[in-house]
């Protein structure tokens, strides 16, 4: 029964850091403004009702984070590295999406083929990273700079060098709210994605696989498992979480700029998995973890924001904030303490024998 | 004794100088095509130098990341602290410091992050991407704080400093009224020529240089060997946090200004450097030549997509990509043949060594 017990306590062990982390975030602004957690029912310029509020626009505003957390959380159990060229992705997928809807009338149609289109897209550009890492084993960093380097400048070059817009109703119902649903829609489509994902674990031996091949390449080859294949998809599963991102970034400001569309996101989504409690060099993962980690992220920012710092000093606190986490939660630091808990313990046990 | 001998041959420690001499031929290729295509600046010895010019701080950060890469770790925080070591001793020169105070300053905030970043990796065993990842955000972040508007220094003795440039009458050239304009020379260059030379002869001949190549290759079986892996890990990052700092004096005296987009994306343009150079992030393999030609190979590269006329500024990014993507293809092909002797195969007979042969192995 105990162990039992243990072994139940230890599955969710790697959530301890990511919820750890969003509970102190939350300890703190309670104590600073109780106020901050209000969340108002507003009217918006639409004239539709709408929720309003910190806590809306932290699930909110991590959208796209917690999406591209998803993918990044298979690319990094799969192949021990990171993607650092997601938001490069991302604004080539943008890029695609507004060449699409700029080409005719704005329609359902139109939006659902531009979707299509940029998540084919971005599947052939995830393919291509895949293709230098699994292939020719190249280092996921290293194979990823490659994208990194030149993406934003595909992206530009697509569109012909302009910052053109797209305005329509449809695109604010994705960016913002559908007529009549209180919920930002940004946070439905990441309802939608973790459903998505969560299915494909489900009915499928891709989690089971991705682990298998993170954990040991070799083993994983010899039991006849497609090594290759499974670091290829996830690439690509992590392009379509570009591509959807990239949408919903694009949808938000009616208009793509390829130099800041999802500027840096590349860095806070390696982040959102670490804090996440998944292990940087592969293997097990939690996708739990990754969007919890992505939550945690963004809930900081806004309290800063909050706090009245302004936007370019935010990257300092942040940096501070990571490194108290990732030291809390470091080997070396959590033995310690497991140490210093056993000796009280066993300081107690004694006592009371003694008694 | 014959046979003898042959075994004494040193053996070198890793195939890569085949990437290093691949590397130097591609970078004389190139310029040497420049020169035949397109002439006029290129066939000036100025052009070299003005490279080196522009490139000096990316040439040591180069050189700190190479050393931390060798290890087998990352460290992309330096081109935050290169900005924020840029922007405090110029507020600090602005507020009446001295030149000698401004470097104290400037090698301070190096060893500071160093000393922190490579304390929690090496000691804390923190992944060294999300510890420099932090040190980036935090320099950037500081930056900002220092100072957001854009700075520009005032201090009259390092304006002097500035201008002060080493002429080489030999290597100029006439100008059409028939002046010789000699080539100039930063002493900033003159810096970062002597650390490539004694990060070459710290990591060929001292055996702190040699424990970071074995760390690298395999720290589990460095430490049965005696090595302090931890020690060893946390100089690495020690020294690219000095050097950083080093880079952002000599970026100062290179642009005079503060900004706090100064030396954005210096971490990937070091890290694309040191891979075009040589060196593989699993550790183990690198060589700080390799590192200097893959600073001037990238700048080659641009200035040639400049001259030849794809002006739109999307092409610069998209052929370095292309480029990068060539060498690490490269790189992998060559690693993967390694041992195999697959490579040598392709070559023709008369280009194999001579033991090699089958008369040779008898």
């Amino acid at each position: 029964m105990a162990t039992n017990k243990k072994l139940k306590w230890s599955k969710y062990s790697q959530l301890i850091v990511p919820v750890l982390s969003i509970v102190l975030i939350v300890i703190f602004n309670l104590f600073r403004d109780p106020s901050f957690f209000s969340i108002e029912i507003t009217t918006n310029n639409a004239g539709s009702t709408v929720l309003t509020g910190n806590l809306v626009s932290i699930l909110n505003g991590a959208s796209e984070l917690a999406i591209l957390a998803m993918g990044m959380t298979l690319v990094t159990a799969a192949c021990g590295g990171q993607d650092i060229s997601v938001g490069a992705l991302a604004a080539i997928a943008g890029s695609v999406f507004v060449k699409v809807l700029r080409a005719g009338e704005i329609t359902p149609v139109t939006i659902a083929l531009g979707i299509v289109a940029c998540c084919a897209v971005a599947m052939v550009f995830g393919a291509f990273n895949g293709t230098l890492v699994s292939v020719f084993k190249i280092q996921p960093m290293i194979a990823t700079l490659v994208l990194f380097t030149c993406g934003r400048s595909v992206a530009y070059w697509i569109n012909g060098g302009a910052t053109p817009t797209v305005e329509s109703p449809l695109i604010t119902a994705i960016g913002s709210f559908i007529p009549g649903v209180p919920v930002p829609t940004p946070i439905l489509i990441v309802v939608l994605m973790a459903i998505l994902i969560g299915l494909l674990f489900k009915f499928t031996t891709l989690g089971l696989y991705t682990q298998t091949v993170g954990i040991n390449q070799r083993a994983a080859r010899l039991n006849g498992i497609n090594t290759t294949g499974i670091k290829l998809v996830s690439f690509m599963i992590l392009g379509v979480c570009c591509a959807v991102a990239g949408v919903i970034a694009v949808s938000r400001l009616s208009l793509i700029n390829h130099e800041t569309l999802l500027l840096d996101i590349e860095m806070d989504a390696i982040l959102a998995v670490a804090i996440g409690g998944n292990a940087l060099s592969g293997g097990k993962f939690k996708i739990t973890g990754s969007v919890l980690g992505a939550y945690a992220i963004q809930a900081l920012t806004i309290t800063l924001y909050a706090m009245k710092v302004p936007s370019t000093d935010v990257k300092a606190y942040k940096a501070i904030v990571i490194i108290l986490i990732v030291v809390i939660g470091s080997p070396v630091v959590k033995a310690k303490l497991s140490q210093v808990w056993k000796n009280i313990r066993s300081g107690k046990a004694e006592k009371e024998a003694a008694v | 004794m014959k046979l003898n001998k042959s075994l004494k041959r040193r053996e070198p420690l890793t195939d890569t100088q085949l990437l290093l001499t691949i590397t130097i031929c591609i970078f004389f290729g190139m310029y040497f095509l420049a020169m035949a295509i397109w002439g006029g600046g290129f066939l000036r010895w100025q052009q070299v130098f003005d490279m080196l010019n522009n490139n000096a701080a990316l040439i040591i950060v180069a050189c700190g990341l190479t050393i931390v890469m060798i290890g087998g770790g990352i460290d992309i925080s330096v081109g935050g602290v290169t900005a924020l070591v840029v922007m405090s001793c110029i507020v600090h020169m602005n507020n009446g410091g001295s030149i000698f105070t401004a470097v104290l300053l400037a090698l301070g905030i190096g060893v500071a992050f160093g000393l922190v970043q490579g304390y929690l990796i090496s000691y804390l065993e923190i992944q060294p991407f999300i510890i420099t990842l932090a040190g980036m955000f935090f320099a950037r972040g500081m930056t900002t704080i220092v100072s957001l508007e854009p700075q520009k220094i005032a201090h009259e003795g390092f304006k002097q400093l500035m201008k002060t440039k080493i002429e080489i009458p030999l290597l100029g050239y006439t100008a059409k009224n028939g002046n010789l304009i000699p080539a100039r020379m930063e002493i900033g260059v003159v810096v970062a020529l002597l650390i490539v030379v004694i990060v070459f002869i710290l990591l060929k001949k001292c055996r702190l240089g040699r424990q970071f190549y074995a760390m690298g290759g395999n720290s589990q079986s460095a430490m049965m060997l005696g090595v302090n892996v931890k020690r060893t890990r946390f100089y690495s990052y020690l020294i690219s946090g000095t050097l950083s700092g080093i880079a952002g004096f000599v970026f100062m005296m290179h642009t005079g200004a503060g900004n706090a987009t100064n030396a954005a994306g210096a971490e990937m343009n070091a890290i694309a450097s040191s891979i075009i150079g040589g060196t593989l992030l699993t550790g183990g393999v690198g060589n700080v030549i390799g590192t200097l030609f893959g600073v001037l190979t990238l700048t080659t590269i641009k200035s040639i997509v400049t001259v030849s006329g794809l002006r739109d500024p999307w092409w610069q990014s998209i052929t370095t990509g292309a480029m990068l993507c060539f060498f690490i293809v490269l790189q992998s092909v060559v690693l993967a043949n390694r041992g195999k002797g697959g490579l040598k195969k392709m070559l023709p007979g008369w280009l194999k060594k001579p033991e090699e042969t089958d008369a040779g192995k008898l």
